[in-house]
């Protein structure tokens, strides 16, 4: 019992995977080469905005080794088609959005710096580079479309796209919002920017595709969150092979915080070309070409008002919002600035009237997407940093400000304004703790303290919300979106009694191989080591839909639950039958079937190989001892916290320090704690990031400046305090589990909280993420 | 990478013929700098003569009033070194802010110098110390060593042998490291001599210079409030993403003056 | 050209280009895959092995710089069932998430506890400035190298009492 307790949910078990990962024997993408196998160089645009004229490749083609030159005409005369849009989001007005052709491999334009037009595949690597130069491709140049802002004013970069425009979006009552600002007693109005960022999952991009001639069997091994979205999106949209004719395999793959979610036009390029050539082609990303060419995140310009009433509650909240969606609709980039965005705007308030206008448009940047957050972070950033405006303009304090208008716990289910029912929460119990935490009350005396260093030091606060686990199903649909939200889960038990468990959601640095085995040892009371985690490979897992969104525990973990029950439930019979016992007798607990009220029993072991080796079995039962489920959430989950940071501003550099971060946050019941505050630290590093040294920067002509980590402050180890986190508990209302998701909150709730403490120590608003030295320095110096 | 042929010589005329033999010949140091750009495709040298197997670049020694560096000599090497500790503080201190441990553990002296990146932390101890550099030909004084961007007094095919660097009274070196590439934005070495103030700059324009203007302040009083009194025009200095010109000659006094608290306190 | 090099131990006599890489003979030549590589610039650390007893990046390291040295690997170090007192630190600290930049923490991680003199987790910090991680947010790394490097510590002092 002592034991099952230790490795059980709610135990910091040390990682099942961690093994391999520590003595170097995880097997990634690029570490898969397969006999005879070609090497793919993509060849690229330099210019962000231009018409292919032509592509000479009789010179490459003459270097020895060299085996193709393809381009986007051969893909196009192949037949592939292009990359989609999975979710197609309503217009204001009704229409559809309006989504541009993105072809994998461009054929007649290229629109953003990177843009893939070709392959050179050869022999080695480096005569595919030499040769790749030595492609001649003539282009003309146009005139690109960089910023946001300007854009719908600009020259329209796709035929048919009026005012480089994907839509104009809204959500929530606009009459009766701007009646409440009108009304207002006070009205805050603010100017944000969102900063892009670049993902920079660790490992880039690769992908590595088979092709058997005499099965007509592709096998694709790539980096990806989801293999059966790749697999469906590759079939369905691009025809590059029948669904049951291509296995995608994401093995063990190194981070991916959203970019590893979409399709891009290498694996499908690779795949593609692996067929063609008869021989197993391999690409994988030089980190330059990470930077310019994985999804970028985030890039929001906010014009934002709250209004107040005399006593400081929150009647109205506008928000005006351009989001920079990239050259071409990514997977699920149209979703990001809408559904993920507009509807977290409520954040943990009673505000009673919300609406938000979001107009996506085209630039002749990479596509923006999905990045750790996704929507949340950019909405908890607006409601957050003008809450903290607002008491500060008011001279209220803002912790109690917030107070005065949280949803109350009596509150829920809470409907929001724009559209979403939070189920459960305590924002209260997540403040307080925060606020001890950081012990709030302390601040005056440490910034006097601070003051005599000739520090300057700030604190800044941020209640967040968020939705985890994007549900249900149905609804989606109805709104837009191109594929389901459940999760899949299987579990194969034995004939020797240990436990295989399959699952569609895909670990890139999460713990599913720990964590989900918790779920399954704890529920049959067998082993950890009992138990083995697959996913990542459709030849092997049914279906699924991956992993974002934080969605992997709340839903494939219920699957998974959902999968243990029918298990149990079968288990019963089988034990019923064996022991004589009436079925309604007969239940499963601490590892065994028990008949209540008798001391008969049957170990897990024993039914399970029962089931395998049916002597003496149920008449009316298949033998076998194996279940699947399918989970559908009936509604998100609604993780939520509080973050505080303080800082320390060097008024001589303008070089900003976080002295502290205290994250307290409500996921629910948590499975394994210690792989939670992982969660939270990493999510943290990348909001603190965000605000203080994180930023795609495009020039005028649309290059990228921040290509390398020459010029792309990644957080280092020296860049981040230690973190003080904690959590609070109330379960979800609504899956089995009870869990909520924890992937994402860190990324989320730090940007506001940060740049709070920027703001509050430099007494002034109009300062942009990411904080930087110079910036600072401005803000300080005036000028 | 583009193909190069490999030399790995054993003594300096070696080096130097070989480099005269080739058609695009390159030294190769530690390769911190020139690796990475080879692997761009910025370079591409016909030649990569090796210079880790030659004795004469090597040795670390303080002899009286003069830390005499190898060329070859690793900046973890100076950085560790307890005479350099002792006799040059500043020197070590430099060493060890340099790149990263693992840029360290292989980056040269040598190299670093003949490079002349203007972000480079060498150059404002070469130049702020007054040092000696030793080549296969000759000796070339710090003032006249640093010439542009990337430029410096050598000619094709020299080598730099050592650097000699005199121990001043006290010394103290600033940095206000890149955060993304840990390079210097700005970095500055203040000595005290008996004969006088120097003050070398890094990371401000196109190569490491001197701050004359400092040096007379704070040869007429060694304070860090004369720092404030001081005009840094940023005319030529260089700009780009990380900071601006006026931003960079900001920085040029504050580190200077947070260099001269250093010093004091040594 | 033709060269030999001891890795983890074994010496191996190659015939590789000139312009061959010392990661690219670990991985590709070697198949040793637990060095990474994470960028093309020299920043990240992925690729970080003991180049005679030195933590260095060895995707800026020529293959012929490596003639003759003795170069170790995370292979080097320890295996499963055999973890070396940072793999093991890494483990119980949950200081990994993806395993991406893991191997070449962890290399770094040693040479830092091997020549650091009284690391605090301020000089663990900045000891590990030349990797990246963009997983863990480092807390739970330092976390594993402080701990390693007082079992270090702990391992040596009883050395001492023999």
């Amino acid at each position: 019992m002592t034991e099952a307790a230790a490795v059980g949910i709610g135990a910091s078990v040390r990682r099942k995977e961690d093994v391999r990962f520590v003595t170097g024997k995880g097997r990634y993408t690029d570490d898969i080469n397969q006999p005879g196998q070609l090497y793919a160089v993509f060849l690229r645009s330099p210019y962000a905005r231009a018409r292919i004229d032509a592509v000479d490749a009789a010179e490459a083609l003459a270097v020895d080794g060299v085996a193709a030159v393809l381009t986007g005409r051969d893909m196009a005369d192949d037949g592939l088609g292009d990359l989609p849009c999975g979710w197609l989001v309503k217009q204001a007005d009704g229409t559809d959005m309006v989504s541009a052709p993105h072809p994998p491999l461009a054929h007649s334009v290229v629109n953003y710096v990177g843009e893939p037009y070709g392959v050179v595949i050869a022999r080695e690597l480096e005569i595919a580079r030499r040769a790749a130069e030595l492609v001649e491709t003539e282009f003309t140049e146009r005139e690109a479309v960089v910023d946001p802002d300007r854009a719908m004013h600009s020259e329209d970069i796709h035929e048919g796209v009026v005012g480089n425009l994907a839509y104009r979006w809204t959500l929530g009552e606009q009459a009766a919002t701007e009646a409440a600002l009108a009304g207002a007693a006070h009205v805050v109005r603010l100017d944000l920017v969102n900063n892009r960022l670049i993902p920079n999952a660790m490992e880039p991009r690769a992908a590595v595709g088979v092709y058997d001639p005499g099965s007509g069997d592709h096998v694709l091994y790539t980096t990806s969150q989801n293999p059966h979205l790749e697999r469906l999106v590759l079939s369905a949209f691009v025809r590059v092979a029948p669904e049951h004719k291509l296995r995608v395999v994401a093995p063990d793959v190194g981070g991916g915080f959203g970019s590893k979610i979409f399709v891009y036009p290498e694996e499908t390029t690779v795949i593609w070309a692996a067929r063609r050539l008869g021989r197993p082609v391999k690409w994988t990303a030089e980190r330059s070409e990470s930077f310019l060419t994985d999804a970028h995140g985030r890039d929001h310009v906010t014009h934002a008002q709250l209004g107040l009433d005399a006593d400081g509650r929150f009647v109205g909240l506008k928000v005006e919002t351009v989001a920079n969606l990239g050259a071409y609709l990514s997977l699920f980039g149209s979703s990001v600035p809408t559904y993920l965005y507009g509807t977290l705007l409520a954040g943990q308030y009673r505000t009673p009237n919300i609406f938000v206008e979001v107009h996506g448009v085209y630039t002749n940047t990479v596509p923006v997407d999905a990045y750790r957050g996704a929507g949340r972070p950019e909405a908890t950033y607006v409601v957050e940093r003008i809450v903290e405006a607002a008491a500060r303009q008011l001279g209220r304090n803002p912790a109690e400000l917030r107070r005065i208008n949280l949803i109350r716990p009596e509150d829920f289910p809470y409907q929001t304004p724009v559209a979403l029912v939070y189920d459960t929460g305590n924002y209260q119990a997540s403040l307080d703790r925060a606020l001890a935490l950081a012990d709030y009350a302390g601040f005056p005396a440490r910034k006097a303290e601070a003051a005599r260093r000739g520090k300057r030091r700030g604190i800044g606060l941020s209640c967040y919300i968020e939705a985890c686990g994007l549900a249900p199903s149905k609804l989606a649909i109805q709104l837009g979106a191109g594929v389901g939200l459940y999760e899949s889960g299987e579990i194969r038990v034995n004939p020797t009694g240990n436990v295989t468990v399959f699952t569609g959601t895909h670990s890139h640095g999460q713990g599913h191989e720990t964590t989900f085995a918790q779920i399954v040892a704890d529920r049959f009371g067998v082993g950890i080591d009992d138990v083995e985690v697959v996913h990542g490979d459709t030849g092997r897992v049914e279906f699924g839909l991956g992993t974002y969104g934080s969605r992997s525990l709340a839903v494939g973990g219920s699957a998974l639950m959902k999968a243990a029950d029918k298990l149990i439930a079968k288990g019963c019979r089988i034990a019923a039958h064996m022991l004589e016992a009436p079925l309604d007798a007969v239940g499963f607990d601490d590892g065994r079937f028990r008949v209540r009220d008798s001391n008969q029993s049957l170990g897990f072991g024993e039914v399970a190989f029962a089931a395998y080796v049916p002597a003496n079995y149920p008449e009316d039962l298949e033998p076998g001892f194996s279940e699947k489920a399918f989970y559908d959430p009936e509604n998100f989950t609604y993780p939520a916290g509080t973050h505080i940071a303080e800082v320390e501003i060097d008024e001589d550099t303008g070089v900003v320090e976080l002295v502290s971060f205290v994250a307290v946050d409500d996921f629910g019941n948590l499975i394994n704690p210690l792989i939670v505050q992982g969660q939270v630290h990493g999510g943290l590093a990348q909001g603190i990031g965000q605000a203080l040294y994180e930023q795609g920067i495009y020039d005028d002509w649309g290059q990228l400046q921040t290509g390398s980590y020459m010029d792309y402050c990644m957080p280092r180890a020296d860049h981040l305090p230690d973190f003080v986190v904690d959590t609070t508990v109330t379960p979800c209302t609504h899956n089995p589990l009870g869990a909520k998701g924890c992937g994402e909150a860190g990324a989320i709730g730090s940007p506001a909280a940060v740049m709070n403490a920027v703001t509050d120590a430099l007494g002034r608003e109009d300062i942009a993420m990411p904080a930087t030295p110079e910036k600072v320095w401005r803000a300080l110096a005036g000028r | 990478m583009y193909s190069f042929n490999y030399h790995r010589p054993d003594s300096v005329d070696a080096a130097r013929q070989l480099f005269e033999q080739a058609e695009d010949g390159i030294y190769l140091a530690g390769g911190q700098t020139l690796i990475p750009t080879m692997k761009q495709r910025l370079a591409a040298p016909s030649d990569v003569i090796d210079l880790a197997s030659i004795r004469e670049l090597r040795g670390l020694s303080v002899e009286g009033g003069t830390v005499r560096v190898g060329a070859l000599v690793r900046h973890a090497e100076v950085a560790a070194d307890a005479d350099v500790r002792r006799a040059l503080p500043a020197l070590a201190a430099l060493a060890g802010m340099i790149g990263d441990p693992q840029v360290r553990n292989r980056g040269t002296l040598g190299g670093s110098v003949a490079n002349s990146d203007p972000a480079a932390d060498y150059p404002a101890a070469v130049v702020g110390l007054g040092a000696t550099i030793r080549t296969s030909s000759r000796s070339i004084a710090a003032d006249d060593f640093f010439q542009d961007l990337f430029e410096t007094a050598l000619t094709p095919g020299e080598i730099i042998v050592g650097i000699d660097f005199p121990v001043p009274r006290r010394a103290a070196y600033r940095k206000f490291p890149n955060p993304a590439s840990r390079y210097a934005v700005v970095g500055v070495m203040v000595a005290e001599f008996d004969g006088g103030i120097r003050v070398g700059i890094t990371g401000a324009a196109g190569c490491a210079f001197r701050g004359t203007a400092l040096e007379q302040a704070l040869a007429e009083r060694l304070d860090p409030a004369v720092v404030e009194q001081v005009e840094v025009p940023d005319a030529g200095f260089n700009s780009d993403l990380h900071a601006s010109a006026d931003y960079r000659a900001h920085l040029v006094k504050v580190m200077a003056r947070r260099a001269v608290e250093d010093l004091l306190q040594r | 050209m033709k060269l030999t090099l001891t890795v983890n131990g074994d010496a191996h006599t190659l015939d590789v280009a000139p312009n061959t890489l010392l990661v690219d003979v670990i991985r590709e030549h070697l198949h040793l895959t637990g060095t990474h590589v994470g960028c093309d610039s020299s920043q990240c650390g992925a690729c970080t092995v003991h180049l005679d007893g030195r933590a260095v990046k060895s995707c800026t390291v020529l293959a012929g710089q490596a003639a003759g040295a003795r170069v170790v690997t995370i292979e080097g170090i320890g295996g499963p069932g055999r973890l070396h007192p940072m793999q093991e630190a890494f483990r119980d600290r949950h200081a990994l998430q993806c395993g991406f930049c893991t191997p070449g923490m962890i290399m770094a991680a040693i040479d830092l506890v091997r020549h650091g003199d009284g690391l605090d987790r301020q000089s663990v910090r900045r000891g590990l400035e030349g990797n990246l991680c963009r997983c863990t947010g480092y807390h739970h790394i330092v976390d594993a190298v402080m701990d390693a490097a007082a079992a270090t510590r702990d391992a040596t002092a009883e050395v001492g009492h023999d």
